[in-house]
């Protein structure tokens, strides 16, 4: 046994490693990039297979197909990016997996790195019946990381491990078996023909889903007997007890300690599919109960309707009292303890520095200023500015302050389109390269089909960004640091009937006033690439240039 | 021993992870239960970045709560002004005397005069930045220094050979001793 001080993050790598994984692909985001850059990081010495997507639902089906094949596999991805899957993700539910595969799901309460919206991602194991896995903290988040191959390998089924940015990005020291990892994937798998297990095609596809339905009966009853869910503390209290999962056990058992209560919990570390019988035993007893849940109350739910079933007398504690908007904190739970237990709250004093937000900005340096300020400056009064995903959405703070909507990966184009159909105003909209390469290109080719005059501003910086500098088509390497072809964005928006295009480096002011006047008058889709290395990025190559010399 | 609470507060980039990892470590090494904190992404964009840190006994939640820091360590003077919200009448501020502007109309002095009125006795303003540029030409140690500072002083449970050890696991080599060089010189002043 060794022990370390591990990110939740380094907590996955290490378990999945243990547990043999040997094909890793996914998107990265915020707050779970560390993921797929720790596997990427040891791959080659590992002698495991891992790769950066271009999108999550791309990661996704190549981890079905390597999972096909016989490779165990993780998928790793934030919120948003079970979104982007979940087209296949719920098919997968249906033909089950071959090897092991686990999908980490990063979540982020409170928005901290996260535009879009305060995504709680268990609602997908119920939409797709794929069972999930929610660890606390970095020792659960490896542990719980090898019992999910476990469950997967044994039911043949994908398993979704659920995280937070609390958990993803908390540190503590974790003990870890460090074993000597060979997990040798030199392609070693062989994907034998079963057309039965792996096409949805109907009629199969309701046999399927009965399957399916029975698979998740036995998961239940494991359910009941798995360690993944405990029961700590005793029955000493005003008969009330309480039901956590997450982060948000933590909180609870934090605000037990200081308030030095000892109350029974609940830990679910199972949300999906829930183990029944064990929690109406434990409620049985009560005659109170809360359920404390960060976010979305899907667990209160659960509980109210067990309650309702078995017609037991008890009172359910759970969003009157624990807020759904932003993430939990001990005091959060203390003040809902006392509330319940008719305790006086002591409501700590807070002294508010009352300063402007410190927001963040562009490096300096950065291409996009210069940007910005062109597009601000040489687009006529009244445009509007479309944003995207990426350091550019930082167009929508001061100084810059360009930005009429943003929401989701591409979409600042489809939006865009939408608006030029049902109006005569102009309309810019502003993407980066790894955001074109993961959901802008279709978005692109419906506005030359559809036949929309949408000017869309590709900032080509040469890399993904904002969520700490990862390969991406554009760049000639992949995630592994091998050479790989170099996809130019200009042949794209060509090959996707741009008539329109033009590069152009940012710093050419007189070259963008010239083409943005321009190419706002068209009656077609116009593309401007504005192609300049991410400033960070030079400085770090600039730097290691100067180490290698 | 009751958990000790420490908020690291600074602005994207200073390097507040490096600094919460020698802490984190050092804690470990002197036989503490240890969770943190931090957040990465968006906000390390220059923005307001602050790290939660906990050691004790046994500690569960990783977070810091509002009112309940025993020790601000300020890599900047706004951001540190900013971390009042986490103090209580007992939390000591150890602040480096820097500023990194990001507003036209507020002057370092009014944020000095504010964060003086604030925190009070608690304060410690130390010429952490300038004391480091000049004396090792580095100003990127300045948050070790603050660190040597805070354990020289007592201001954190913490022994120089615990904190010296976690330096040495965790700076690379290349900059290993001008680390611990900031680290010790803050032993020498006052
Ligand atoms: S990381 Fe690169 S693209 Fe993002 S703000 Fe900094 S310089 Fe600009």
């Amino acid at each position: 046994m060794k022990k370390e001080i591990l990110l939740g993050n380094e907590a996955i790598v290490q378990g999945a490693l243990e547990a043999g994984v040997s094909f890793v692909s996914g998107y990265p985001g915020c707050p779970s990039a560390e993921i797929g850059q720790g596997f990427l990081d040891v791959a080659k010495e590992k002698g495991i297979y891992a790769e950066w997507s271009v999108n999550e639902k791309v990661a996704l089906e190549t981890a079905i197909g390597a999972s096909f094949s016989g490779l165990k596999s993780l998928v790793n991805m934030k919120s948003f990016g079970i979104n982007v899957c979940s087209d296949s993700l719920f098919p997968l539910a249906y033909t089950g997996t071959k090897a092991g595969m686990v999908i980490v799901v990063a979540d982020d309460p409170s928005c901290w790195s996260s535009a879009q919206s305060e995504q709680d991602s268990r609602g997908y194991a119920y939409l797709s019946r794929i069972p999930m896995v929610e660890p606390a903290d970095p020792q659960e988040a490896y542990e719980f990381t090898k019992l999910a191959y476990e469950i997967s390998e044994k039911f043949n089924t994908p398993v979704i491990l659920r995280i937070t940015t609390r958990v993803a990005h908390q540190r503590m020291p974790v003990q870890f078996e460090g074993v000597k990892i060979e997990n040798e994937f030199l392609k070693k798998g062989e994907f034998v023909k079963d057309y039965k297990r792996f096409s949805t095609m109907p009629p199969r596809v309701l046999e399927m889903k009965k399957e399916l339905l029975e698979k998740i009966e036995k998961i239940k009853q494991f359910a009941e007997k798995s360690k993944l869910n405990k029961i700590v503390g005793c029955r000493t209290y005003h008969n009330l007890g309480i039901i956590s999962s997450g982060v948000a056990y933590l909180h609870v058992k934090e605000a037990l300690e200081e308030m030095n209560l000892d109350l029974p919990v609940f830990k679910l570390g199972l949300f999906y599919p829930l183990p029944e019988k064990k929690i109406n035993g434990f409620l049985k007893p009560l005659k109170k109960v809360l359920v404390a849940e960060e976010v979305d109350p899907y667990i209160e739910k659960e509980v109210m309707a067990t309650v309702q079933k078995s017609n037991l007398k008890l009172e359910i504690f759970g969003r009157e009292l624990v807020s759904e908007i932003g993430e939990l904190n001990q005091e959060k739970i203390k003040f809902a303890l006392s509330k319940i237990l008719r305790i006086k709250y002591k409501k700590p004093i807070i002294i508010n520095s009352d300063l402007p937000r410190r927001h963040p900005q562009l490096c300096s340096g950065c291409p996009y200023w210069p940007a910005f300020s062109a597009i601000k400056k040489f687009s006529p009064e009244g445009t509007i500015f479309g944003g995207d995903i990426g350091c550019n959405m930082l167009s929508g703070v001061s100084p810059h302050n360009i930005q009429d909507y943003l929401f989701s990966m591409g979409s600042s184009v489809s939006i865009g389109h939408g608006i030029i159909k049902s109006t005569s105003q102009k309309v810019v909209a502003i993407m980066g390269d790894g955001t074109f390469f993961h959901a802008g290109i279709p978005a692109l080719i419906n506005s030359v089909y559809n036949k929309s005059n949408i000017l869309l501003f590709i900032l080509d910086n040469r890399i993904t960004a904002m969520t700490g500098h990862q390969e991406n088509p554009g760049m000639g390497k992949n995630g592994m640091k091998e050479d790989s072809p170099m996809l130019k964005i200009e042949e794209i928006v060509a090959a996707c009937g741009v008539k329109n295009i033009k590069v152009i480096s940012p710093d050419n002011l007189k070259e963008l006033d010239e083409t943005i006047k321009d190419f706002l008058n068209k009656e077609e889709t116009s593309v401007i690439i504005s192609r300049k290395i991410c400033a960070l990025l030079e400085k770090r190559q600039l730097k290691q240039q100067n180490e290698n010399i | 021993m009751k958990t000790f609470n420490i908020i690291i507060a600074g602005v994207g980039g200073q390097g507040l992870i490096t600094l919460n990892n020698i802490i984190a470590k050092a804690a470990l090494n002197g036989g503490y239960d240890v969770k943190t904190s931090e957040l990465h992404g968006l906000s390390q964009r220059a923005g307001s970045v602050e790290t939660h840190l906990r050691f004790g006994k046994k500690v569960y939640s990783p977070l810091v709560v509002a009112g309940k820091a025993d020790l601000v360590l300020g890599l900047e003077i706004t951001e540190g002004m900013r971390a009042v919200r986490f103090s209580n009448p007992k939390t000591i501020f150890v602040v480096n005397d820097n500023y990194i502007s990001f507003l036209e109309n507020i002057s370092k002095k009014e944020i000095e005069k504010k964060i003086k009125s604030s925190v009070g006795k608690n304060l410690r303003l130390v010429l952490a930045s300038e004391i480091c540029e000049k004396e090792l030409g580095e100003e990127v140690v300045s948050s070790v220094y603050l660190l040597g500072y805070c354990v020289f002083k007592k201001l954190i449970p913490l022994k120089p050979d615990s904190v010296l050890k976690a330096i040495k696991e965790i700076i690379s080599k290349k900059y290993l001793e001008l680390n611990k060089k900031a680290f010790n010189l803050a032993n020498s002043h006052d």
